[in-house]
């Protein structure tokens, strides 16, 4: 029978619905227990106190600035924010220009100014590189920023260094190549004096994790290690031209550094100085490998640009080597000549003839010198992939254009007024709720229930998905969120309403409730399919399009409007449908809301066929007095 | 309480009838004073910017015992920490001084300390935000951009939703109407517009399309069934599906504003200025103004821009042929049957029909229920 297989599917949405529930808070509860999440959502900086700014990254000149260079500048932030040891924090893009650093407590002026400088690109000779034992401790073989792999260092193509300056046929800026891969960087440490073995930074002595290369010969001291880099750093230091106490001062300080730097720690870059004029110890991108350098050479200022692509061959057809293609503006073309020729005499003693590039205190990418440049355009190979290649380049350009940073806004809540903000905002939901059920209940009596029903459900199901999402994606409820949410009541109300006038509606037309909830339904699911679909596409226009201080707004928006239809497919039809079977409600009885002589149905009697009418309700008898007079009474 | 279902019963049936399309001369000429009104607030007496479009720093002191000449302490603890220019302080909700001054960048912590000192309270109470001069230019650039996407990406859906461009036209100018009108009214009492209430009059615009497409999907549903059994001119058509969605328009507004009220009103006595009261607001005038266009004007726009449409030129014509020709047959006295099909909507059977196409007067053998006889059509069209 019909009216059964509907009450089946009807008990069948119903059952998906539970299920719904029922997994979404099954995955609240899993990552609650193992994946460190919460049952409660995320709270936003506005109702849990912290500060916000909106950076907004510049260049210098009329230059804009293009979404990868946005990316780039996140990366700088996050670096920044990971040097200052502060946990939490969380940083978006916005409108693909601005960046939404939110940061939890109230950072101190000279956190933030650290933030906010300009990015310093600088080129610095290699004196000593190594990997960090304590990085390897952490992360045992762990991959460094992937500009490069063990193996790549050798195929650089040898090029005659004589022919590199003159000879303009084949490409003549193959001379460098990216060297800082892990197991090379490791034995070559091992076998220049200047070895930092894990022992170095372990004063103890325990060598837990022995190094390559620690095998191959006794590991040093820690005081050896210092003595033998300070003694290499000022060798260094003294072929720039340096007077030999000067430079001796200068590198017993660096190898002091050196060997106290934990490049796994978080902040360890933040302790480095960066004085272009003296040599640094620091850390290289991926926070394994640890350099000694010398004072800057070339500044990042000289880079004219930085490009990334497949090499072209010595016919101009492309290879499938990736490479970074540098060039330098004239009077950078000089110096790095200048420093190329001097790379490519040590040539036979690496890390020597390497030159770092340094953003921010970082190395990104330190290559060899393979050829000396004296055009002044230079190409970085190794085992690049072409994203890698791309990041690099990115990053070089930061050189060419010093990236600094805006500050559009800064917001600052204390706990005490984010606590108050969510209480109030609470409180206003919860009237606004209250209002609502008591509205819905004056006008649709017994259906009014539903209402309540279905809202609570929308309350259920939005809640666990706003948990969730706090989890899996980082969704943090802000007070714009919890104004969408209240609002969202309202809207989701109205898509009941609809529902019910269309039943209603159809109970007027003189169907019989049974038939009028499924009429009616056909055709205010039309309906609310497309109100609701405008509804979303401005949460999503404003979701993609706002600020962020009010994306929670849109967010919270959207996901209600989906939740809503969810909730109006999936629990209020079937609820309906099933009730409209039951007595009280099939019976129209007075407070069930589809009295169909309170709602002035007309009292059609039903041709059945065979010359028979039917009567569709008890009441017959007295609605055909009421046609034959003519009125329609309530 | 007025029974609603009552009045929608009447509404319904075409017993009780507004005029909203004969009419539409009045909902217009009320519509352009207000339109008018809101173009002189925004354009002579100006908008309201909050501070974030012009920039500068507000400090929100919280938990103030005594808010005794809380006006000059703002002013010297502002001075105090080095800050030149006006300073603005307002007292919100119970015990919270909100202080707005010149942007203090590097002076913001020197300000909080002042701030807590002259306020007697922690300096972890007070809290401070500091707004760049770019910033609210940024976020004005943002809303419009968002205005004219989500214009486009919705005229496109409303056109292909009701397959015809004039619905999404009427929608539309509903919705500027709205827009416009929300806007004057900031401007004419004098409300701050911050980015909050910008986003507040973007989300209006969903709102406002989201009542006038319940109301325009009737209007399709009645005036295709017009189009069908020709027994009603389009705008009468138009208008009894205004008629209906009435009680629905009603309900759907008030339960929208319901919650929104209660943001308003808790914000307002507890919270003062801030995303919540800002977006409230401006949602709750938007959704005021958008249940009055989506009734008054975007129906009766609608009608006139199908007016003069062949099809309905045509249906008008024939509706009113049929009409004289009932009103001849009337007058003769004789009780024709009249042409009823088992159509659901407006037949109630005692009303009489115009010449405006109004329900005609049925037979009362049609009244006992339908008799349909098989169709045939005339020999010409077979």
């Amino acid at each position: 029978m019909a009216s059964s297989s509907t009450k089946k599917s009807a008990r069948r949405s119903l059952l998906v619905l539970f299920v719904v529930i029922l997994a979404l808070g099954g995955l609240a509860a899993g990552l609650t227990k193992w994946g460190g999440g919460s049952m409660t959502p995320s709270l936003g900086l506005d109702l849990e106190g912290g500060t916000e700014l909106v950076l907004e990254p510049q260049l210098t000149g009329a230059e804009t600035i293009s979404e990868g260079q946005v990316n780039r500048a996140v990366d700088i932030i996050r670096q920044r924010i990971d040097a200052n040891g502060v946990s939490e924090a969380e940083i978006t893009t916005q409108g693909g220009k601005s960046i939404v650093v939110s940061i939890p407590g109230q950072p101190s002026a000279e956190q933030l100014d650290a933030l906010r400088k300009p990015s310093q690109l600088r080129f610095r000779g290699v004196y000593v590189q190594a990997l960090d034992s304590n990085a390897t401790q952490v992360t045992p073989g762990g991959t460094p920023s992937g500009t490069a792999t063990p193996s790549g260092t050798a195929t650089g193509t040898p090029k005659p260094s004589g022919t590199a300056t003159s000879s303009k046929t084949a490409k003549p800026s193959t001379s460098a190549t990216a060297q800082n891969g892990v197991v090379p960087d490791a034995l070559r440490a091992a076998t220049t004096p200047a070895t930092p073995t894990p022992k170095a930074s372990t004063p103890t002595g325990a060598a837990t994790t022995p190094a390559p290369a620690a095998t191959e010969q006794p590991a040093p001291t820690a005081a050896e290690t210092e003595a033998a880099i300070k003694a290499q750093t000022s060798t260094g230091l003294v072929g720039l031209g340096w007077a030999k106490a000067k430079a001796d001062a200068a590198a017993s300080k660096v190898a002091k550094e050196y060997t106290a730097l934990n490049c796994a720690a978080p902040g360890a870059l933040d302790k480095v100085k960066d004085d272009p004029t003296q040599p640094i110890a620091t850390c290289g991108e991926d926070r394994v490998t640890k350099y000694v350098l010398g004072p800057s050479e070339i500044d990042g200022s000289e880079i004219a640009d930085a490009t990334s692509g497949y090499q072209p061959g010595p016919n101009g057809q492309p290879t499938s080597i990736v490479e970074v293609a540098l060039s330098f503006k004239d009077a950078g073309k000089a110096k790095f000549a200048a420093v190329t020729k001097r790379l490519f005499g040590l040539q036979s003693q690496p890390p020597l003839d390497q030159f770092a590039v340094v953003l921010d205190k970082g190395v990104i990418t330190a290559p060899q010198a393979r050829a000396v440049i004296t055009d002044g355009r230079a190409s970085i190979t190794g085992s690049f992939t072409i994203d890698s290649a791309k990041q690099l380049a990115e990053q070089l350009k930061f050189g060419a254009l010093p990236i600094s940073f805006a500050l559009q806004t800064q917001d600052n809540i204390t706990p005490q007024l984010g606590e108050e903000q969510l209480r109030i905002g609470l409180l206003a939901g919860f009237i606004g709720l209250l209002l609502v059920v008591v509205y819905s209940l004056l006008q649709y009596r017994a259906l009014g229930l539903v209402t309540v029903a279905s809202l609570l459900v929308a309350s259920i199901l939005t809640y666990l998905a706003v948990t969730v999402l706090g989890t899996t994606h980082g969704f943090r409820l802000t007070m714009a969120g919890v104004t969408g949410l209240i609002v969202a009541i309202g809207v989701t109300a109205d898509s009941f309403i609809v529902y019910f006038e269309r039943i209603r509606d159809e109970v007027r037309d003189g169907r019989p409730l049974v038939a009028a909830v499924e009429t009616g339904w056909k055709r205010a699911r039309r309906t609310i399919i497309a109100a609701d679909g405008v509804n979303f596409i401005a949460a999503a226009v404003l979701y993609f399009l706002a600020s962020s201080n009010v994306r929670g707004f849109a967010f919270t928006l959207g996901l209600t409007t989906l939740i809503d239809l969810v909730v109006v497919i999936l629990f209020t039809h079937p609820m309906v449908q099933l009730l409209a079977r039951t007595e009280f409600f099939g019976g129209g009885h007075k407070w069930s809301g589809l009295d169909p002589q309170r709602l002035g149905a007309k009292d059609v009697s039903r041709y059945r066929g065979r010359g028979q009418f039917g009567t569709p309700r008890p009441a017959a008898t007295v609605g055909s007095a009421r046609i034959a007079e003519g009125k329609v009474q309530a | 309480m007025i029974n609603f279902a009552q009045v929608g019963n009447d509404l319904y049936t075409g017993k009780r009838s507004i005029e909203f399309i004969k009419r539409q001369k009045t909902w217009y000429a009320v519509s352009a004073v207000l339109i008018a009104l809101a173009l002189v607030g925004i354009f002579v007496k100006g908008l309201n910017f909050g501070i974030e479009f012009s920039g500068g720093s507000e400090f929100r002191v919280q938990g103030v015992s005594s808010s005794e000449g809380y006006e000059e302490k703002a002013q010297s603890a502002i001075s105090d920490a080095g800050i030149q220019g006006n300073v603005i302080s307002t007292i919100v909700g119970q015990d919270t001084v909100r202080v707005q001054s010149e942007a203090a960048s590097e002076r913001t912590d020197e300000a909080r300390t002042a701030l807590a000192e002259q306020f007697g309270v922690e300096e972890s109470a007070v809290s401070a935000s500091l707004i760049g001069p770019s910033w609210g230019q940024s976020v004005s650039q943002q809303a419009i951009r968002g205005l004219v996407v989500f214009l486009i990406l919705v005229t496109i859906v409303m056109a292909l939703y009701f397959r015809t461009w004039k619905m999404a036209v009427a929608g539309l100018v509903a919705l500027l109407h709205d827009l416009v009108i929300t806007v004057g009214i900031y401007a004419l009492f004098g409300f701050e517009i911050t980015p909050s209430s910008m986003i507040g009059f973007l989300t209006i615009l969903g709102y406002s399309l989201y009542d006038t497409v319940v109301v325009f999907d009737k209007v399709r549903e009645n005036t295709a069934e017009a189009f069908r059994t020709k027994r009603m001119t389009y705008s009468a058509a138009a208008n009894l599906a205004v008629n209906q969605t009435l009680v629905r328009s009603i309900n759907t507004t008030v339960v929208a504003l319901l919650p929104i009220a209660a943001v308003l009103f808790v914000g307002f006595t507890l919270l003062g200025p801030g995303t919540l009261l800002d977006l409230s607001l401006a949602l709750f005038i938007g959704i005021a103004v958008g249940a009055y266009s989506s009734i008054f004007i975007a129906t009766p726009l609608l009608v006139d821009l199908r007016r003069n449409e062949p099809a309905v030129r045509e249906l008008d014509k024939y509706v009113a042929r049929h009409a004289a020709k009932e009103a001849v047959s009337a007058s003769q006295g004789a009780d024709q049957p009249a042409f009823v099909g088992a159509d659901a909507t407006g037949a109630a059977g005692d009303d009489a029909i115009g010449a405006d196409g109004a329900p005609r007067p049925v037979h009362k053998y049609a009244q006992a229920g339908p008799r349909n006889q098989p169709k045939r059509a005339p020999k010409s069209r077979r």
